[in-house]
């Protein structure tokens, strides 16, 4: 499995004389087809430099002086410290985050081994408020459903730049489609390279994205062009949707989102005729402002009425083992007891609406700060980076800096693993094994990851890692193995699979042949009503309305942006900048901004400019382009690090999450995901010492 | 030319730059040298979407190839048997003789050998019955690689696709 971005494409590897020389999709999945990033995953282990053994820090945190360790002298470091950090606080005074993925049962284990509820990961800065929204319908999280591409026939996609944030398997299935006829509508506030394959561009108003859904559901519901018996027969609450979108024509939704009436009713005729072979798809990165979770929710209520729920070409629920009939992969967390303490984040006792799986990362900042409802002494952060992906990078440190303990496992330096007490590294993907994972989908699979090289330098692999850190907490019973195979026959125990099945193709099927639910009666949503609710009982409970009216967002000042992050097709958020391969295609972010609104401030194409918010400055090139809302710039997530150890990347670009200034406060009350757009950037041309004096 | 010809079908392709990686990892390329590239054209208006292409660039394998004549030492040298214009590391010397002669800018420098390096269509892979690097891993299937006398069929069979899509495409 690729672990170059977290999409963890399947592989096959080639190796010769013990040195990795070829890296190709997973054939029998993907064809042998893999992405740029994939292939650098042979200068990611060779060529990059990465943390070489554990390390403990010297000097002041962040200031890069760190000392070599063996791992029995930095493991024992951490142990004790956390033993003493527990003594006096409790396991509850511990939180991991992580960026999700099917490789949790370790981390989770050792939490809740040591006492600790606070699991949580990255997704209030990516999905959250897409999952929100699907639990607040369906009482199903937003993974719930696979979307069928390949017999779809108009995709609708918010920003969703699926041909630069790449999954390998969904952009083939995409480009298939696209080839033979499948009509894409693409919406965003600047044009990508997805938006440039569409049938249909809407450039929209930053921030207007919940007045589209409005209008567009007014269209619809207007139009008849829904599904009236699977809303009928699957939906509560429909008659207060019509009645709340009443006001809410594709006229108003024009003046709000820029997008002509007639080309919204053009659309919603077409959507007569296709439907239920439409997805609407609610993406992750919708979520960045204060009202982001209605316009996730109403994308979702735009699928319900298109009645595309378990149907070809559009969502098909994933099943699991259960579906099937068959025995799920055992657990490790469920060794140790259940830990009854209440999250330190709030969620589940404090925020009812809110997942309490993992949730919400940035709450755990105010608990550290406030001590409330318990102090926080110690962070784990496992594969992830809050200093690259979370804002304001100043608020971040003053919530660290009240930790005792700051260990960081990673294969690479990372802002926040720079920032930590200990590195304890971890193995490159080709050079470990990870537990197997389960997939739900329309047939569900076990897929595992093999070693393919031995680590180069001094790195072990978490297995190995959790395991050891229990054991000198007294909780090795809880990682009852030595190996990995062990701790695959443990997971698969009862399956029915050994490991030797995964030999050939590196992954099972659990079954042959795909079955689907009946439409009728055999959909199960998770709700209290077993319907979609429309209208929701859970939110209102919580104080929220379930359809919530419009608010205009407020006027932008002249000079002033919404600075809006996304991706290139070469870089993985802030993974993959100091890769040789990737930084010599993509070596530098560039702010893109309006031709007029960069012709207001007399900055030309390729001037030097300087964004600047809340008293942070960068400076960055400007490419001038049509092609983007005068509201917004935009630039490439991941650039502008401080590691003085990344030689390509140190220093490069600009890195868009500092100008997001006071924006750890802010975010979406109903969904909790980060409002990253909320704040403001003002760019001015960088005038050089020769230019001033003329 | 050689007997294969390298396509590109652009409407397919995405501008990933994936082809680009792919090749430079397959050949451990330092940083400089860059065997296939891919070009940005746009975004610019198309009708009523802003359209973005990306050519794909490669070594033509000429018919009658300036690189190969200019090489003092016979490294750099058409396949007889396919055509492939390839360059022999043993006997290449690094003089750049065929960087100059080339009108494509397609032979590279890699500065860790100090020799000169280019496209030879990963002919070690299509003697072993596979394809090229960048053809391989390509992910829309965009690029791919045929016999030149099948290609005028392959090109007729894309356009027909085109055109049984939008029968409105002749306006």
């Amino acid at each position: 499995m690729c672990g170059m971005c977290t999409v963890r494409c399947p592989i096959r590897v080639e190796v010769d004389d013990g040195r990795a020389t070829w890296i190709e999709g997973n054939p029998y999945i993907l064809g042998r087809s893999l992405c740029g990033k994939g292939s650098a995953g042979l200068a990611f282990h060779y060529r990059e430099e990465r943390p070489q053994g554990p390390m403990i820090r010297q000097g002041l945190r962040g200031g890069g002086q760190w000392k070599r360790v063996t791992w029995d002298t930095a493991l024992d470091y951490v142990a004790e410290k956390l033993g003493r950090i527990i003594d006096r606080h409790g396991g509850r005074s511990l939180f991991l985050s992580c960026r999700g993925g099917p490789f949790l049962d370790l981390p989770k284990t050792f939490l809740k081994a040591v006492g600790s509820p606070n699991f949580t990961n990255h997704d209030a800065s990516c999905a959250r408020n897409v999952h929100h929204a699907s639990l607040s319908l369906y009482g199903l999280g937003r993974k719930a459903f696979n979307y069928d591409f390949k017999n779809c026939r108009h995709l609708v996609l918010y920003g969703r730049n699926m041909f630069e944030s790449l999954k390998v398997k969904e952009a083939k299935d995409l480009m298939n489609s696209i080839a033979s006829g499948m009509k894409l509508t693409y919406i965003d506030v600047r044009q990508t390279v997805t938006g440039s394959k569409a049938s249909r561009f809407w450039m929209v108003r930053p921030g207007t994205d919940y007045a589209l859904n409005l209008g567009l559901i007014h269209a619809v519901i207007k139009e008849k062009a829904y599904d009236t018996a699977f809303v009928d027969r699957w939906c509560t609450g429909f008659s207060d949707l019509s009645e709340f979108v009443a006001p809410y024509s594709p006229e108003w939704a024009e003046k709000e989102t820029g997008i002509p009436a007639e080309e919204i009713a053009a659309f919603v005729q077409e959507l007569k005729e296709e439907r239920p072979r439409v997805v609407f798809h609610p993406g992750w990165m919708l979520a960045r402002y204060m009202d982001s979770f209605y316009a996730n929710r109403t994308t979702h209520i735009l699928n319900v009425l298109m009645g595309n729920v378990e149907t070809e070409g559009g969502q098909i629920v994933a099943k699991g083992p259960g579906d099937y009939g068959k025995p799920g992969l055992n657990v490790l967390a469920d060794l140790p007891p259940e830990v009854t303490e209440r999250r330190a984040d709030g969620v589940g006792w404090k925020y009812t609406h809110f997942d309490p799986g993992p949730g919400l990362f940035h709450l755990f900042y105010k608990a550290i700060l406030n001590e409330e409802p318990y102090p926080i002494k110690a962070y784990i952060s496992y594969r992830h980076d809050p200093l690259t992906g979370f804002p304001d990078r100043e608020a971040q440190r003053a919530a660290l800096d009240k930790l005792e303990l700051i260990v960081a496992l990673d294969a690479k330096f990372g802002e926040t693993t720079w920032y930590g007490d200990v590195i304890l590294p971890l193995s490159g993907y080709l050079e470990k094994d990870s537990p197997i994972a389960a997939q739900k989908g329309k047939i569900p699979r076990f897929i595992v990851r093999r070693k393919a090289i031995e680590p180069l330098y001094d790195s072990r692999a978490e297995w190995w890692i959790f395991r050891e850190l229990a054991k000198r907490m007294g909780v090795g019973k809880y990682f009852p193995y030595d190996t990995p195979e062990e701790l695959w026959a443990f997971q698969l125990k009862g399956t029915g699979y050994t490991i030797a099945d995964f030999e050939e193709k590196g992954f099972v099927d659990l079954a042959e042949e795909a079955i689907s639910f009946d439409r009728k009666d055999q959909l199960k949503f998770k709700t209290a009503s077993g319907k979609i609710e429309l209208k929701s009982p859970n939110l209102e409970k919580a104080g929220f309305p379930s359809f919530a009216p419009y608010r205009r967002p407020k006027p932008i000042p002249e000079g002033s942006f919404r600075l809006v992050f996304g991706r290139h097709a070469i870089h993985a958020h802030g993974h993959t900048q100091n890769n040789p391969l990737l930084h010599e295609i993509f070596p530098e972010n560039t702010l893109w901004m309006n031709r007029d609104a960069a012709g207001k401030l007399e900055i030309r194409d390729g001037d030097l400019v300087e964004v600047s918010a809340g008293g942070i400055k960068a400076e960055i090139m400007a490419r001038i382009t049509p092609f983007i809302h005068p509201e917004a710039v935009f630039t490439v997530h991941g650039f502008g690090r401080t590691v003085p150890l990344l030689k390509r990347a140190f220093g490069v670009g600009l890195a868009d999450q500092r100008m997001a200034k006071g924006c750890l406060e802010k975010y979406d009350p109903v969904g909790g995901g980060i409002a990253y757009l909320e704040s403001m950037v003002t760019v001015r041309k960088k005038m050089l010492p020769k230019e001033k004096a003329a | 030319m050689s007997q294969y010809v390298l396509f590109q079908d652009i409407d397919r392709c995405i501008g990933c730059y994936s082809c680009e990686v792919h090749c430079k990892a397959n050949k451990d390329l330092p940083d400089g040298p860059r065997l296939c590239r891919i070009f940005q054209v746009g975004p610019k208006r198309v009708g009523k979407v802003p359209r973005t292409a990306f050519p794909f660039i490669a070594c033509f394998h000429c018919e009658k190839p300036w690189c190969v004549p200019v090489c003092p030492t016979g490294a750099i040298q058409k396949r007889p048997e396919d055509g492939i214009v390839f360059i022999d590391n043993a006997k290449c010397i690094g003089c750049r003789q065929c960087i100059y002669a080339c009108p494509w800018g397609i032979p590279q420098w890699n500065p860790e050998t100090c020799q000169v390096v280019k496209c030879d269509m990963c002919k070690d892979r299509i003697d072993q019955g596979l394809l090229p690097a960048c053809v391989t891993k390509c992910i829309t299937g965009c690029l791919y690689l045929d016999k030149k006398e099948d290609m005028p069929e392959e090109r007729r069979r894309q356009h027909e696709a085109i055109v049984s899509i939008y029968p409105e495409s002749s306006e």
